[in-house]
């Protein structure tokens, strides 16, 4: 049962990600993809959670820590370069 | 679940590359460049290989976009000191 | 025995209907500005609810959870932050629905020739 609900979650979370890279090929500005790349990024930080817990191992979860600090990071230099201050 | 994430996983991956080659703006070309390696990420993940996909995510995530757009910032600049 | 699995599982489910209503906000509203608020609030919400309930589902997982939770809770408002101050000032327009714009009278939007050299720069290479 609770294993049902988690695995119908993560199909939730695989539409999001579909929808959010629609918008990351088609949006017109690069501020839209921006926009696009950080939902992907907090959506696919909870895949990877989802995971780690279907696979059983502790691990994965410092995959997650290191991918949301480093994309973080990146978003944060597109937008200062976007802003012209980079 | 796993075996349709796979394989979504890997259409968006192809999706983004394919915009990545034909964009006609730089920073949205590097911006897809980096969905690339988000997901290829993901992907090894998938696969049980967490140290790549740890390596994944610091190098192609996080260091190369920002080499990138430092590297098209420098080029530009020149590109206007010279005319 | 099993109750705690099934809640966690919910909560769970709840914070994935979030991330999907983000992403569905980020295909659907008409300006970047509309599109970064439900591309980074709805999915705050949505991932420390995911986070939260995986917690509650694998009690031993619990701490890499609250650490991940108060890390997503810190980064995601300050690169919203940043997108919205980078695309006013590459001069992205507002909707016309739009009621105000504050940060105009401060940093007026570029003209649109500015506008048109910074956001499609490469097409004439």
């Amino acid at each position: 049962m609770a294993d049902l609900i988690i695995h119908i979650a993560a199909g939730v979370a695989l539409l999001g990600v579909i929808l959010a890279s629609a918008r990351l090929v088609v949006g017109p500005t690069a501020p839209d993809r921006t926009v696009a790349l950080d939902t992907l990024t907090v959506i696919s930080i909870s895949l990877i959670v989802m995971i780690a817990l279907f696979q059983g191992r502790v691990i994965y979860l410092d995959v997650a820590l290191v991918y949301g600090i480093l994309s973080f990071l990146g978003v944060i230099a597109i937008a200062r370069y976007l802003e012209g201050g980079l | 679940m796993e075996t349709i994430m796979i394989i979504l996983l890997a259409l968006v991956m192809l999706a983004a590359a394919l915009a990545t080659i034909h964009m006609k703006n730089m920073i949205s070309a590097i911006l897809a460049a980096g969905v690339v390696s988000l997901f290829a990420s993901v992907l090894y993940l998938l696969m049980a290989a967490p140290d790549v996909a740890m390596t994944e995510a610091a190098i192609g995530a996080g260091l190369s976009t920002v080499i990138f757009l430092l590297a098209f910032k420098k080029t530009r600049d020149e590109e206007v000191e010279n005319g | 025995m099993e109750g705690y699995r099934v809640a966690g599982s919910l909560i769970a489910l709840t914070g994935s209907l979030f991330l999907f209503l983000g992403a569905l906000g980020v295909w659907r509203m008409p300006d970047v500005y509309n599109r970064m608020q439900t591309g980074t609030k709805s999915t705050t919400l949505g991932s420390i609810l995911t986070l939260f309930g995986l917690g509650v589902y694998q009690p031993e997982w619990m701490g890499q959870m609250l650490i991940l939770m108060l890390f997503i809770a810190v980064t995601n408002p300050i690169s919203s932050h940043a997108l919205a101050r980078a695309a006013h000032h590459t001069g992205v327009p507002l909707t016309q629905k739009s009621v105000m714009d504050e940060l105009e009278e401060d940093v007026p939007l570029p003209t649109e020739r500015v506008l048109e050299e910074t956001l499609s720069e490469g097409e004439e290479q």
